[in-house]
């Protein structure tokens, strides 16, 4: 079988790790900074990172647009924490940036850093629970037609909808592959 | 309060990478950063160049002057504590910051012990002029280093060779046998399993960035290529011309440091950088301080 070409945003935060765990997964992880780089990726995924910078980045790059179009078109993405509030279609007190998934999302819901948290979740489809890192993370509030695979008590925290995952929490900080796993199947 | 995993304290240092933490006495320049693009403010009483002008003691920042810093902006607030100062650090702790600087830029309040970081839920960056200091500053629970360089000068020559230092050890550790690998952990005062990691893996167990007279879009693209993950920058964005363009300039040569024509790009809008000092010319070289 040949190997799925994940691109991931590479502009700010913590695209390294993601990379780490695409190629971990079996994938071949693809720098995207460009138009010209996303048009090598048979996927995204834009990771956590400040989001503030992120959005800066994606419109000084013209990036957004192409983004835009190819995920309208299918291409899977997966978002996240940051990643999550790029791909929201509103975010509470700001205008929405790229308003591609049903969901709307708070920054910085839990707090400062202080409110940062280590939680195990269980995951629609998933036999074991997964150790999730949360930082200075956003909440999210699924609308219409997104699946909610995982809470954290009340809170939705893994969600997708057709070609977009979201997710508040970290997997690229630990070694489980599993949710990489679980976006790389939106590929096939 | 509980002490917070390390995962969590350096996993906030790794969604900074790839930025640029600003330092911002007031809201406004708090306001300015953030549209530019930092990913970061770090909030103290006088920027760098103006705490080598005033000469005294430096000291952290009035809590109502980081709370007015909190209130307007959405990235991580950092503010620096004096080194080994712990009630500071206490202090700033309380103010619900996102991470402490233990700073050479503020007047050290102990000679003999830097702040043991493992006591507190705050994660905290350090600086580092070699990789015995980078080290210790890890084993003591910092989640992030920053190579020191001369902060408020302008000059990007002692940051250049903080970095150089770090890289060099990373060398010579690699060719060391087992006896001198012992020998070198001794003398850095770490523990030998530190070094071995470091030697194995080749860079810090924690995010690097650099610090310490960055001032223009080059000098950013600079310390990147030479292998930081991050920069901070003082006096070089407040203390130039225009801060808001000056500002964007950075971030943009930060992200894009391996490609000169974004560089070039960058430099061309920005305007005056902020006036340089000659290393011969200072009477105190904060990189000296802390051990």
């Amino acid at each position: 079988m040949e190997k799925k070409r994940v691109g991931v945003l590479s502009l700010q935060g913590s695209f390294a790790e993601h990379m780490r765990s695409v190629f971990r997964s079996g994938g071949i992880p693809v720098r995207v900074t460009d138009s010209v780089s996303l048009d090598c990726a048979d996927a995204l995924i834009i990771p956590g990172g400040e989001s503030t910078t992120l959005r800066y980045l994606l419109t000084q790059e013209g990036l957004k647009h192409s983004l835009e179009h190819r995920v309208r078109k299918g291409m899977p993405v997966y978002g996240t924490c940051a990643g999550a509030i790029v791909l929201a279609k509103s975010i509470a007190g700001e205008k929405s940036f790229m308003p591609l998934m049903n969901i709307s999302v708070e920054r910085n819901a839990y707090g400062a850093q202080l409110d940062s948290f280590e939680k195990d979740l269980s995951v629609k489809g998933f036999p074991k629970p997964v150790h999730a890192v949360f930082i200075r993370a956003p909440r999210i509030h699924a609308g219409v037609g997104v699946e909610v695979l995982a809470h954290a008590g009340k809170d939705v925290v893994l969600a997708r909808e057709k070609n977009m995952l979201v997710s508040t929490f970290h997997p690229e900080l630990t070694a489980d592959l599993r949710i990489h796993q679980l976006f790389m199947r939106l590929m096939d | 309060m509980s002490v917070s995993s390390f995962t969590l304290k350096s996993g906030l240092a790794q969604m900074l990478k790839g930025g640029v933490i600003m330092d911002v006495v007031n809201a406004s320049q708090a306001r300015v950063a953030e549209r530019a693009g930092a990913v970061a403010v770090m909030a103290l009483e006088r920027v760098p160049a103006d705490i080598r002008a005033a000469g005294g003691v430096a000291r952290m920042a009035a809590p109502r002057k980081i709370k007015e810093i909190q209130r307007v902006v959405s990235i991580p607030v950092m503010a620096k504590a004096r080194i080994g100062h712990f009630a500071e650090a206490q202090v700033l702790e309380a103010l619900k910051v996102d991470f402490i600087d233990e700073s050479e830029v503020l007047t050290p309040a102990d000679e003999e012990f830097h702040i043991d970081k493992t006591r507190f839920a705050v994660p905290f960056v350090c600086g580092a002029v070699d990789l015995g200091q980078a080290l210790r500053r890890i084993h003591e629970g910092a989640a992030m280093i920053r190579t020191k360089g001369e902060a408020g000068t302008g000059n990007v020559v002692e940051a250049v060779r903080h970095i150089r230092a770090i890289q060099s050890e990373f060398l010579l550790l690699k060719k060391m046998s087992a006896k001198q690998l012992s020998a070198a952990a001794e003398e850095m005062g770490v523990p030998l399993n530190s070094v071995k990691s470091v030697r194995e893996t080749g860079r810090l167990p924690v995010v690097n960035f650099a610090a310490g007279g960055i001032a223009t879009p080059a000098d950013a693209s600079l310390v990147m290529q030479l292998g930081v993950e991050g920069v901070f920058v003082g006096s070089g964005i407040f203390k130039s011309s225009h801060p808001l363009k000056t500002a964007h300039a950075i971030v943009e040569a930060t992200h894009y440091f391996d490609r000169p024509e974004r560089v070039m790009k960058a430099s061309e809008h920005m305007e005056e950088p902020m006036r340089g000092l000659e290393m011969g010319s200072l009477p105190i070289r904060l990189a000296k301080r802390g051990f």
